[in-house]
């Protein structure tokens, strides 16, 4: 028996696989069914975005950051915006801190839906995919009403929005977020308790708490790890700290603290804690004003000096270090995507794992290639 | 603790590897010879008063006339940030400092970054290799004077 033995063999997963969601290469050295060692090869989709942040000015660079996390465009909008605003005195309005608190969960709401049904796509569960996009096209079109985009949108602009909301806009977004709130419960019915679901996410891909501070895990990864942290929360920027809302966190409902199924749930109740920000802000918002600071022009000068902020988009903390020497464009602009880091920490959760499971792993962290490789 | 205090313990324990505390411009810091970054780090995360356990940010920078790295740092218990930061020589094989991976893993893909993006090369780093470009990529992009290639492998840029 002794003379028997096992060869492992290297395996290239991706960079074309549909459940690597996007260009991303994973190099599994596997024994039989369990992967060894997963190593991810990223830059597939690097534009070197930070390059051309060095060459055009701060309010040209606002339309490359909705191309980083392109399921959350408005979000990442919005991080470059606060950024460049920490760097000037400009006075964001009353009306605009609103408009943007409602797209940015909005798009928080699209996001999530996105991870929920290509995870259910990931483990085999077709229909949850369509309950989600089916939702996720409403608030598209919410969202091309105000701007006339579906994707990469530009509406966040520095010192404000694009333009302000459309006649009828709030009336439309009461309605969808009525007919929302209880499809959330659906949501629960057909994939978060479903029996083959958990048996493929409880349990797989753990991923303890300091494992996942001391690798910069952060938003719902680091939340399904039982962290209550949250930007939002912690160090309430916009106008975050006027809304009442809750920081879901795992428990290791279904099996071990920071499994799959913790990452994922954290994501469904977050839809609901969205919903209490949109519904809050409706019944906040100004009803008229300018949605946009008076200096700006086709340019902004900041201020010199360096600094970083950040702020928390549906994968995590987005950072933005700008370096600026007080003219219209920056010395350096280094995007801190919550994918990046998210995805560092991949190595670490897979090992020993099964080979069907990696995929259920790589779908709980919710990654966007185009923030990892920018 | 405010970033003020973080630099004085710095200084008190370090003394001349903290080479200049900045408290009077938009993101307090620390400046640290380079030499020294991987233990004042190592510092930072495990005094108890301090517990910077968690690194948010790792940048590489050309300033034109210098390069830089700046490590940006958050405590979730004691809820405080700090940066450090250290200029490094742009001449040719002078850009070298001690990595921190040792310290904070997640330094490890930031660090690659650097060293892909800016050309910067951190010592005892356990797998320095490029990280967003090719593997047989020229030159460091995000550095001022990189000159912009016309094609790679035949593929016209």
């Amino acid at each position: 028996m002794s003379e028997l033995h096992t060869e492992e063999m290297v395996l290239n997963m991706g960079p074309q696989h549909p459940s690597t969601h996007g260009v991303l290469r994973l190099q599994l050295v596997t024994d039989g069914e369990v992967v060894r060692e997963a190593e991810p090869h990223i830059g597939y989709l690097h534009r070197c975005a930070e390059k051309i942040g060095e060459n055009v000015n701060y309010v040209q660079f606002v339309p490359y950051t909705d191309r980083m996390d392109y399921l959350a465009g408005m979000n990442c909008n919005y991080a470059f915006a606060h950024a460049v605003e920490q760097l000037t005195d400009l006075k964001v309005p009353e009306r605009a801190e609103y408009i943007r608190i409602l797209v940015l969960e909005l798009n928080r709401l699209a996001s999530h839906l996105v991870a929920f049904g290509t995870y259910g796509l990931d483990i085999g569960a077709f229909t949850p995919f369509f309950y989600a996009f089916r939702e996720r096209e409403r608030i598209l079109d919410l969202f091309e009403e105000l701007c006339g985009a579906r994707l990469t949108y530009n509406y966040v602009r520095i010192g404000g929005v694009m333009a302000d909301l459309t006649p009828g806009w709030l009336g439309k977004t009461k309605n969808f977020i009525d007919y929302f709130e209880p499809k959330i419960r659906e949501y629960d019915e057909l994939l978060s308790y479903n029996k083959i679901f958990i048996k493929r996410t409880a349990q797989v891909g753990v991923l303890p708490a300091d494992l996942a501070i001391a690798y910069g895990v952060t938003g719902p990864n680091l939340r399904g790890s039982g962290v209550k942290w949250d930007l939002r929360k912690e160090e309430p920027y916009s106008i975050y700290d006027r809304f009442d809302f809750d920081v879901p966190v795992g428990k290791g409902e279904m099996g071990i603290l920071g499994d799959c199924w913790d990452r994922y749930m954290v994501r469904i109740r977050e839809m609901r804690e969205s919903v209490k920000i949109i519904r809050q802000a409706m019944d906040g918002i100004p009803a008229e004003g300018p949605v946009v600071a008076e200096e700006i022009g086709k340019s902004v000068k900041t201020k010199a000096g360096e600094l970083y902020t950040r702020v928390e988009n549906p994968r995590g903390e987005m950072g933005f270090w700008v370096v600026s020497s007080g003219k219209d464009t920056p010395i350096r602009c280094k995007v801190r995507a919550p994918s990046f880091c998210n995805m560092s920490v991949f190595k670490e959760i897979s090992r020993g794992a099964m080979i069907a499971d990696l995929i259920a792993i790589v779908g709980s962290l919710d990654i966007v290639l185009g923030e990892i490789d920018r | 603790m405010d970033p003020a205090h973080i630099a004085e313990r710095l200084k008190t324990k370090f003394g001349d590897a903290v080479t200049e505390v900045r408290l009077d411009v938009p993101d307090p810091h620390a400046m640290i010879a380079p030499a020294h970054v991987a233990e004042i780090g190592l510092y930072l995360r495990d005094d108890p008063d301090l517990d910077f356990k968690s690194l948010m940010c790792l940048s590489g920078v050309d300033y034109g006339d210098r390069l830089g790295v700046a490590y940006h740092l958050h405590s979730l218990t004691h809820r405080h940030r700090f940066c450090y930061k250290a200029d490094l020589s742009r001449e040719p094989g002078a850009a070298r400092l001690p990595s921190v991976v040792g310290v904070w893993p997640a330094a490890d893909w930031h660090e690659r970054e650097a060293y892909d993006l800016v050309g910067i090369v951190f010592e005892g780093h356990p797998d320095l290799r490029r990280i967003l470009l090719p593997d047989d990529w020229e030159g460091h992009p995000l550095r001022k004077d990189y000159q912009f290639p016309r094609e790679w492998h035949g593929i016209p840029i």
